[in-house]
């Protein structure tokens, strides 16, 4: 990211590779040596470092990636591609699923373990498999894939790279289809005694909404990956028209007869639930991280619930909307336009819902709070930048511009990476016993908030101005680009800024894992099972001592029962 | 703490975790083969001239493979009552049954539908027809095989269990057997819409 975002701000000059590969690597050396003395974690963190400053250098060496430090556009294709790959298919789903709901979701259900502990491992494996391909790739003679994360076809079908990342997707699917039946079926069968669909917390009912949508939705992109590695190893031509031209030049290779636009149903009908797979858990997320640091119970629970149920089942008829450009016709991008509107109704539902949650709270502004309240309005403007995208006439104007990279990364940076944030710092201490740095974590938020918004609110403006986001030399040919090409360097500037703004981050996990000091149960005074019902950390087998039973809804915060103001969900009310 | 009800059902839903496990995991299959019956349609529909079934695919070993599966999906169903008629002998010979019938299926398939093809230069990459009809029923072939050595390892190996634990047992064979009928249920789809049409 930090390369290509270089790329932009600085078309055609050559990277000052040595400082970029070096520094990571001293800092890498550095905190090594501090490491062995200091701790073994600290020393694994420098290893991360030493592996940065490494790959960039092998990337400059390499002649058909960026010969003496300036990036060839293939190169620049590249890193697009696999950016959106890595941090869609192998970072945030399986954070938020993967991490988060197999950790979190027994707990809080009250479960001793997922339904199916062998099926869970099976998952972990293939995706582990699935992910070390796709970061292999760019190792690969052809390099990376080059199409974008989206793989359009044609063009997808004939460029190099493309093979190993459709065998790498098809792992992945399979790997979050086994992991969606474990979620499922541990929601559905393991709740424990009394824990009823409404008193379940808002998180378990998000993950559970999110795992249909990866039930249902990815297959078909499997299906559909399997008719693109056909057409790539078998020359057939599921998504190659007649008489293509390439080069000028008519492949010959492909009896044609195909459609590039199936391609395209195929992958948004997965692509846009997949959307509400990245936001679910962020939402779910957010909601326990707001009832427990406002100590009051969530606004409109039920009306939260339903909102995500109707919003799952709205996401899979809406996928065309990425499509208004292709010709599909005017008839189906009228009920495409349509139904995009309706599904927004749920969304600002669970927003405003959240929103009012604040209202006459007792609100503690420690570090998970502070993302959480920031996800709110970074979440708002991210939904509501997509209303233009959302309509046909608007979106001819802004499709595939840096309008459409603004929006979807509001949406998916400052909104579900902060939501991610807000779980890592809120369950760290029911992971390992230890309450991170508050100091430290501010620090981290105000930097990242400052940032985060500097690198993505000039993409509006580029957007409608009508820069392509594709475009490795971020657009110096067009002439009306030219007004707008400084705001490239404050963005990579910010770009910048913000990593180094994790650093205190980084910091901060490793300190606290070596040094911090182990704290009570229930350090944030919790209502919900995993807090007030299991040890921080959890029983290795069994997670709780004792089969926990459940006698509230999940959010009793100040109701002054037993003198406190929260009651756990795992204790009679007296009185 | 153990899990619970992985062998007797959970009494508010009525279903132990394996069996809610197997339909999660079939409405992703109908997902899946859903996506390549659209992508047949979508072809199909946008296509100039589309080449008969009947004309260039064997109906008659199609109907053959068609009895076959049908009549496999009964024994399976019958290997599962034979169990909960504590008939263990009964089980080993419908068990093995549904396994032949499985192999006679992909030996059909592959020895005198596939091969002849190749023979006459039809290949995935004939024209779109072909693509379609190979991909589709590859993928049931594979799913087919998947099935033949689940139903193989609980024939074998796996029958120790009904000495240990013969509910669990029986349950295995009931999820096994849902498998089994709707990979049957996906070829009695894939054969009109592919071989009559």
């Amino acid at each position: 990211m930090a390369l290509m975002r270089w790329q932009l701000a600085y078309p055609e000059q050559p990277i000052p590779w040595k400082v970029f590969a070096l520094v990571p690597m001293l800092v890498g050396v550095v905190v090594f040596f501090i490491g062995r003395r200091k701790g073994p974690y600290l020393s694994m963190a420098g290893f991360i470092f030493i592996g940065i400053g490494l790959l960039i250098w092998y990337f400059v060496l390499g002649e058909t990636r960026m010969p003496e430090g300036v990036m060839l556009p293939e190169f620049y294709n590249s890193l697009g591609a696999m950016h959106g790959t890595i941090m869609v298919f192998l970072g945030i789903v399986p954070l938020s699923v993967g991490a988060f709901g197999n950790y979190v979701l027994p707990l809080q259900i009250g479960a001793p373990d997922m339904a199916f502990p062998k099926l869970n491992m099976a998952s972990y494996w293939v995706f582990l498999l699935g992910g070390i391909m796709m970061l292999s790739s760019f190792f690969l003679p052809g390099g990376a894939a080059q199409s974008g994360w989206t793989s359009y076809a044609p063009l997808a079908v004939i460029s190099p790279g493309q093979t190993v990342w459709l065998i790498s997707m098809i792992c992945i699917i399979t790997s979050s289809l086994l992991g969606a039946v474990n979620f499922i079926t541990t929601i559905i069968q393991l709740r424990t005694k009394g824990m009823t669909w409404m008193r379940l917390p808002f998180f378990v009912w998000a993950q559970l909404v999110t795992s249909f949508l990866l039930l249902l939705a990815f297959p078909p992109l499997e299906a559909a990956a399997v008719l693109q590695l056909m057409d790539r190893l078998a020359s057939t031509s599921f998504f190659m028209p007649s008489g293509l031209v390439v080069s000028g030049q008519v492949l010959t290779e492909y009896t044609g007869g195909g459609s590039p636009l199936l391609w395209q149903h195929l992958f948004w009908f997965l692509a846009h639930p997949e959307v509400y797979v990245l936001i679910l858990p962020a939402m779910g997320i957010v909601a326990e991280v707001i009832a427990n640091n406002s100590r009051k119970p969530l606004w409109g629970y039920n009306s939260l619930v339903y909102a995500t149920v109707f919003l799952g089942f709205m996401s899979f008829i809406v996928w065309a909307h990425h499509m208004f450009l292709t010709g599909m016709g005017a008839t189906m991008a009228t009920f495409f336009q349509t139904t995009t509107m309706i599904i927004s109704i749920p969304s600002i539902i669970i927003l405003t819902a959240l929103f009012i949650s604040l209202w006459g709270g007792s609100i503690r502004f420690n570090t998970p709070m502070l993302f959480a309240l920031a996800f709110l309005p970074m979440f708002g403007i991210g939904g509501l930048t997509g209303l233009p995208l959302g309509l046909a006439p608007s979106d001819i104007h802004l499709h595939d511009t840096y309008y459409v990279i603004g929006h979807f990364h509001y949406v998916v940076a400052p909104g579900t990476i902060f939501a991610l944030l807000a779980g890592i710092y809120y369950w760290f201490p029911k992971m390992t016993g230890k309450l991170l740095n508050e100091k430290l974590g501010k620090v981290h938020f105000w930097g990242s908030f400052v940032f985060m918004n500097g690198v993505f609110s000039p993409m509006f403006i580029q957007g409608f101005a009508g820069i392509s986001r594709r475009l490795w030399d971020g657009g110096t040919t067009y002439l009306h680009a030219q007004p707008y090409l400084y705001l490239n360097e404050m963005i990579s500037v910010s770009a910048w800024l913000l990593g180094i703004f994790q650093i205190p981050f980084v910091i901060n996990l490793v300190w606290t894992l070596a040094k911090g000091k182990k704290v009570g149960d229930n350090v944030w005074e919790a209502t919900t099972l995993e807090w007030s019902a299991a040890p921080s950390p959890p029983v290795p087998h069994g997670n709780f001592k004792s089969e926990p039973e459940v006698y509230h809804p999940a959010y009793e915060y100040s109701l002054k029962s037993n003198g406190r103001d929260y009651t756990p969900q795992n204790e009679p009310l007296k009185g | 703490m153990e899990i619970p009800y992985t062998v007797s059902p959970r009494p508010d839903t009525g279903i132990h975790n394996g069996k809610l496990g197997i339909w999660l995991f079939l409405a992703s299959e109908v997902m899946l083969f859903g996506a390549l019956f659209s992508t047949y349609i979508l072809l199909r529909t946008s296509a100039i001239d589309w080449p008969l079934g009947s004309d260039n695919l064997n109906v008659p070993l199609g109907t053959f493979n068609t009895l076959i599966l049908i009549i496999s999906s009964v024994t399976m169903v019958m290997a599962w009552a034979s169990l909960m008629m504590k008939d263990f002998n009964k089980y080993k010979l419908y068990m093995g049954l549904t396994i032949f019938l499985g192999i006679l299926f992909l030996v059909v398939k592959i020895a005198f539908e596939y091969a002849p093809k190749f023979a006459h230069h039809h290949y995935p990459s004939t024209n779109t027809f072909f693509g379609i009809y190979f991909v589709l029923t590859g993928l049931h072939a594979l799913h087919v095989l998947g099935g033949i050595l689940v139903n193989g390892y609980f024939w074998g190996p796996g029958s120790k269990m009904w000495k240990k634990a013969p509910q669990q047992f029986i349950n295995r064979i009931e999820i096994a057997g849902l498998y089994w009928h709707f990979v049957d249920l996906v070829w009695i789809f894939l054969f009109p819409t592919l071989y009559l049409l």
